[in-house]
């Protein structure tokens, strides 16, 4: 029986004119095009510079800062007026300003201060751009200090020069399966109903199992291919390649897709019409997204949140994708990620089997 | 002998404070052509989603095919064949491959799938239509692919929703010589309808007015009954005593 179901789900899937190419598309547009846009790694930026020493020590600073390559000057200005109207006119991201007798504080009591003002109507950027120039001048500080205490120089491990992309392309990956394995189970069923196909199919012997089974499979298989083309696109745009096993990562993505296209499921069997499951479908994608730690790491969450985001497989599935990616784990090392996901893939598929009504009230 | 293949008996639906079928009780004979009429809101439809397991009743029992509607609706599932009021095979396959999907699915044997296929296909004139996508295929042929279908895995009784709504008359005749096809060869025909020359057709008839059924007989006893020239006239008759409004 179930045989026939899926030669009439694969054909309906490659028939459709949309599907397919969402398919191919959507994966690879997406890694080529976001990490580019959702950059957070801060460079160039402007920075006006108010000097009221105009001493050696004042200008080295500046030189250090400018030739760091975070940040451009926007310009010198007199007074801290006119460079806070720079702000206004958003010519500058950031102000420094070096107090008068800088130097000779610097030299008599060997303490000075300057002030840095930051436009934080982004608030990343002015947060990042005043940590770095505060650790610039840190750094210069303790050059002029002696020459050399201990210093304390962290080394970021797994991703040596926290590259904002190599932690966003794994968790765009698990983005990517997440919208597809999960809207187009939750509109196929849906589909049915508003076509009114699936009252030719409830009247047949067909059991619920294997009408989901047929469901389910077409978009596993769709989803290996979403996850092939999304570590082909990550190593052609960015020579990322697993540093982890590629076989395991295949493993792991089977479950996550089993489970979120479970989940499209129920939302497609509680949907009356494509419209209602479509919002459903968008409000959780949406909170799962935000639970799973894909842009902030869960751990800042409330503790309410972070228990809720256990129901996410995308909060496993992330950090798989990640530690992957990065560090390249072992099936022992993930094992407490794995076995929460194969959980979830049995409670949603599950749930999608029961909920499916051949007998309506 | 004449074998009961239908039996109803005080079956009920409600939706809230709305009783759609009201105690409604009769019995249908093997290889009869069954004419269940009625006006619109009349309660014919929920009353077959019923009998054919789509819907729970309310109150009351029946049997289909020895099965119990209640308790045992996947059961009936096996027996019966249906076809709804809208069109419902997949307009994305082709004629062949819709055929091949449900004769699949009740369990023709897969040697056996391209034979039935092309017999329908002669039967229906339709085999050079066979790679045609059905949604390609105008109204009336769509109405005669879908009782095809729905009769596919020869069952006892094939329950028809207004088959010829919105088809013209000579297509109208060629689908009734269908139906007297499938039940020269035994296979119960349930069928609602409008059109009340259909219901001349029909061996027995019952008519349906707001959930109740009012009136049950041949289309001659019935003429007879309400002393009219033809089924028109007793429709019309019981119709007008309707109160519910025309959903």
């Amino acid at each position: 029986m179930l045989r026939y179901l899926l030669e009439k789900e694969f054909k309906q899937f490659i028939r459709n004119r949309f599907l397919p190419r969402i398919v191919i598309i959507l994966p690879f547009a997406a890694l080529a095009i976001f990490p580019l846009t959702a950059n957070m790694d801060i460079k160039n930026l402007a920075l006006a510079v108010v000097d009221n020493d105009r001493s050696a020590t004042s200008r080295q600073i500046e030189e250090k800062i400018t030739s760091s390559g975070f940040f451009k000057l926007s310009g010198y200005f007199d007074n801290s007026n006119s460079a806070l109207k720079s702000i206004e006119r958003n010519e500058a991201d950031l102000i420094l300003e070096i107090p008068p007798q800088f130097e000779q504080s610097l030299n008599r009591e060997n303490s000075a201060s300057v002030m840095i003002a930051a436009n934080a109507v982004n608030g990343m950027k002015g947060g990042m751009g005043s940590m770095y120039l505060s650790s610039i001048i840190t750094d210069y500080n303790r050059e002029l200090a002696s020459r050399q205490i201990n210093e304390i120089r962290p080394l970021y491990r797994f991703n040596p020069d926290l590259s904002y992309r190599a932690f966003m392309v794994p968790a765009l990956m698990s983005m990517m399966l997440a919208i597809i394995c999960g809207f187009l189970p939750a509109l196929n069923i849906v589909s049915e109903k508003e076509n009114g196909t699936i009252e030719q199919m409830n009247v047949t012997p067909v059991g619920k199992f294997t009408f989901i089974i047929s469901k389910l499979i077409p978009y596993w298989t769709a989803g290996f291919v979403v996850a092939t083309l999304c570590m082909f696109t990550a190593f052609i745009f960015y020579g990322m390649l697993p540093k982890g096993s590629i076989p395991l990562l295949y493993l792991f993505a089977a479950v996550f897709i089993l489970s979120f296209s479970g989940f499209g499921l129920i939302v497609s069997n509680y949907a009356q019409t494509i419209q209602q499951a479509i919002f459903i479908i968008f409000f959780f994608v949406l909170t799962m997204i935000f639970l799973s730690g894909l842009y902030t790491p869960y751990q800042n969450m409330p503790e309410w949140a972070q228990f809720m985001s256990n129901a996410s497989p995308l909060k496993y599935f992330i950090q798989v994708l990640r530690i992957t990616y990065l560090k390249g784990a072992t099936f022992a090392e993930m094992q407490h990620l794995f076995y929460p996901l194969c959980i979830l893939a049995v409670i949603f598929n599950g749930w999608a089997v029961l909920s499916y009504e051949k007998r309506g009230g | 002998m004449k074998t009961t293949v239908i039996k109803v008996d005080n079956l009920t639906k409600t939706f809230g404070r709305f009783t759609a079928v009201d105690h409604i009780s009769f019995e249908v004979s093997r290889g009869e052509i069954f004419g269940f009429l009625g006006a619109n809101g009349a309660g014919k439809t929920t009353a077959m989603r019923m009998l054919c397991g789509l819907s729970r009743p309310t109150s009351g029992s029946g049997t289909v095919a020895g099965c119990d509607i209640s308790r045992s609706s996947e059961e009936v599932k096996k027996h019966i064949g249906y076809m709804s009021q809208k069109f419902a095979l997949y307009e994305d396959l082709k004629v062949w491959e819709n055929m091949r999907l449900y004769a699949g699915i009740y369990g023709v044997k897969r040697r056996e799938i391209p034979k039935v296929i092309d017999d329908m296909l002669a039967t229906l004139g339709f085999t050079a239509e066979k790679n045609t996508l059905v949604k390609e295929l105008p109204l009336g042929w769509k109405q005669k692919l879908a009782f095809s279908v729905s009769i596919i895995h020869r069952p006892s009784i094939v329950f028809l929703d207004e088959p010829t709504g919105g088809v013209d008359p000579a297509a109208r005749r060629q689908f009734w010589e269908l139906i007297y096809k499938a039940a020269a060869d035994g296979i119960t025909v349930f069928v609602t309808t409008h059109y009340m020359d259909e219901a001349e057709y029909c061996n027995r008839v019952s008519i349906m007015v707001d959930g109740r059924i009012e009136a049950l007989g041949t289309p001659s006893d019935l003429k007879q009954k309400f002393a009219a020239s033809s089924m028109d006239e007793v429709f019309t008759m019981l119709a007008r005593s309707a109160k519910r409004a025309d959903n």
